[in-house]
């Protein structure tokens, strides 16, 4: 078997804080194949942002390692890293933090092309950014516009389009949908997929909408308290969800036609603190289906198939 | 339908917001009503007005914002009419709110056994001993563990979750008639969303309370709602029953906000039905046709012809569409 374009294996990420020790990613194994889609979902402090800021470099790992293209990333920052730089982008949810308020949308997205090697020539530059603007469904005028003059949805095309410029082959979208009204966030879902069929690009996109993560992903990782607790290919994970977890949070999605008749019960309970999280399995403290031995013993990702369940109830016979 | 005069009354009302030199209509001839112990949803994108139409309904619009037509009848008063000193009687009172964010709403500084207890003591007379004792029983109904030790901590001490239900426990604490909840469930995550929501409806149930529920959010508005209104343009484009408007919407921008949104099961679409261009820009209006028309799919002559009016179409529902109600589907 080749190697995915992106494979991330032992993953931890620690923070030192006043209260204590965060272990925000503990031990998180992944892949993302040429062209694929990997969501990476789950609640708030589950650590998938942190996921995602470390593979782009911008949150030191602890240990672990990030191979992109068979070999492993150089931190951020060193010479080593550069040549890399252009080949891995990510885009954010808010593009006012992305976008300098001082430069004009063509400057924003000129700026990176500026880091490739070799440099492109200013005229060449000029067409690229025309170009780019186009591909993200924005037409060459809004080149001389300037961010407050944008709507929330063009600015994250501008994004887009910036995140584009140096021709990834891997894009990490950060709730990049996620600020969007629903109908502009449609756009932008479509967007998406047209530039990944016509650019072979891969995504790892980093969502806790259950419903952006159905349409837009091939294969889901879903995550709990620094740990991946499922993945599994999307369809199979809704159609079929493996770990209490993933159940629990696809029935609490808000549904548009069954008004108060749940099937499965509202998942009792907070998530708890990524600073003391529970021993033995981490979901034990919420989870409909525990039993003895899930406070007691921390369960390993089990492989089925294309799927891997971190619970004992899918521990094979 | 015993009792059924509704308790909310909003008839033909008007907000302006005036903005860099410019007034924008940012509610525009709105009427709805909320029935006794009925849930009712404003639903609309950003800028469509419906939380400008909450915040005319409890009279706390920004400083450049203004009611400048309507009425809004509480149990029979008008509140747009009424000397602030006695809105302030009302709000709090009889109608209390909760918001998106509850950090803004609760002080960092106060226990919030006390901030709960707070109404109870100003608008109840409570001595406090009294009220804080409510307030227990309060942060214990709604669904808070260990209130007695919960109620003397700070609210950072509590998670977003926890500070949603004091938020509700504060917005209970004088028995109101009306809860104005403004996307109540927005910042929350998705399993302690299902929570309050469940929460919510238990409160409607055993106290009979209305709620007025304003958010972007149309699996809320399914699970939590009776009557939806969906707002457009700071004008109301359907109102209906809210399973026969999701199931069966009868206009153009209901049909595309559905289909805007990603499925949960059945077949997967390779594209989602995005619905071009961006919503309008107030302060352009009045318009000269319909407000939706630019990015209905269904456009026509006959939309670019006045703005339509907003007209009964059977079975509690009505719609601003010239469209013949079979054509849109």
């Amino acid at each position: 078997m080749t190697e995915p374009l992106l494979a991330v294996r032992a993953l931890v990420v620690r923070y030192e804080t006043e209260a204590g020790t965060v272990r925000a990613v503990d031990g998180v194994d992944l892949d993302v194949g040429v062209g694929e889609t990997l969501a990476l979902v789950g609640e708030s402090g589950c650590g998938k942002s942190t996921v995602a800021r470390a593979i782009v470099g911008i949150a030191p790992k602890t240990s672990g390692s990030i191979r992109f293209s068979g070999t492993e990333l150089p931190p951020l920052g060193t010479a080593r890293r550069r040549p890399f730089l252009p080949r891995l982008q990510m885009v954010f949810q808010d593009p006012d933090a992305s976008l300098d308020p001082r430069y004009t949308v063509g400057a924003s997205i000129d700026e990176p092309l500026q880091l490739a090697d070799p440099k492109p020539p200013r005229g060449e530059r000029t067409r690229r950014v025309a170009a780019l603007l186009e591909d993200v469904g924005l037409d060459e005028t809004f080149a001389v516009r300037y961010p407050h003059e944008l709507s929330g949805g063009q600015k994250q095309r501008v994004c887009l389009a910036r995140a584009l410029a140096t021709n990834p082959s891997l894009l990490v979208c950060d709730e990049a949908v996620s600020a969007l009204d629903v109908s502009i966030q449609a756009q932008i879902l479509n967007l998406l997929r047209e530039l990944q069929e016509r650019r072979g690009l891969a995504y790892l996109f980093i969502t806790h909408d259950l419903r952006v993560v159905r349409h837009v992903s091939d294969r889901v990782a879903v995550m709990y308290l620094g740990q991946i607790v499922e993945t599994a290919p999307t369809e199979e994970l809704f159609a079929s969800p493996a770990h209490p977890y993933t159940e629990a949070l696809l029935a609490a999605v808000p549904s548009l036609s069954k008004r108060g008749d749940r099937t499965l019960p509202v998942v009792r309970g907070e998530i708890p603190s990524p600073l003391r999280p529970p021993a033995g399995c981490r979901f034990h403290t919420r989870c409909p289906r525990a039993f003895d031995r899930c406070p007691r013993e921390s369960p390993p990702l089990y492989p089925k198939g294309p799927v891997e369940t971190r619970c004992f109830l899918a521990a094979p016979e | 339908m015993t009792d059924r005069s509704p308790l909310l009354e909003v008839s033909g009302l008007s907000t302006e917001l005036a903005t860099e030199g410019r007034t924008v209509r940012a509610v525009d001839s709105v009427s709805f009503s909320v029935g006794r112990g009925e849930i009712v949803g404003l639903v609309g994108e950003s800028g469509s007005g419906k939380s400008m139409t909450a915040l005319s309904v409890l009279r706390l619009l920004p400083a450049a914002g203004r009611i400048v037509a309507g009425r809004v009848l509480f149990d029979g008063t008008d509140l747009v009419t009424l000397p602030e000193e006695r809105m302030r009687a009302v709000r709090g009172r009889r109608i209390a709110m909760i918001f998106q964010d509850p950090m803004t709403s609760l002080n960092p500084y106060v226990r919030v056994g006390e901030q709960v207890a707070e109404g109870a003591v100003v608008h109840l007379g409570l001595s406090e001993a009294e009220a804080l004792k409510k307030a227990v029983s309060l942060l214990e109904q709604v669904g808070i563990p260990d209130p007695a030790e919960r109620a003397r901590q700070h609210p950072h001490e509590l998670s977003g979750g926890m500070r949603q239900r004091v938020m509700i426990a504060m917005a209970l604490a004088c028995d109101p008639e009306l809860l104005v909840a403004d996307e109540p469930t927005t910042a929350l995550d998705v399993t302690i969303q299902a929570q309050i929501l469940e929460l919510v409806r238990g409160l409607v149930k055993t106290r009979g309370l209305s709620v007025l529920v304003v958010t972007h959010d149309l699996g809320v508005v399914g699970e939590l709602t009776d009557r939806v209104l969906v707002m457009y343009a700071g004008r109301i484009l359907e109102s209906g029953p809210t399973g026969d408007v999701l199931a069966r919407p009868l206009h153009p921008y209901t049909l595309a906000l559905l289909r805007s949104m990603p499925a949960l099961g059945g077949p997967k679409a390779s594209r989602l039905s995005a619905i071009p261009g961006m919503p309008p820009r107030l302060d352009r209006g009045p318009f000269g046709e319909c407000a939706f028309a630019p990015r209905c799919a269904f456009v026509h002559d006959a939309c670019r012809r006045g703005d339509p009016a907003l007209v009964p179409a059977g079975s509690g529902r009505e719609r601003r569409c010239v469209l013949p109600e079979e054509d849109v589907r």
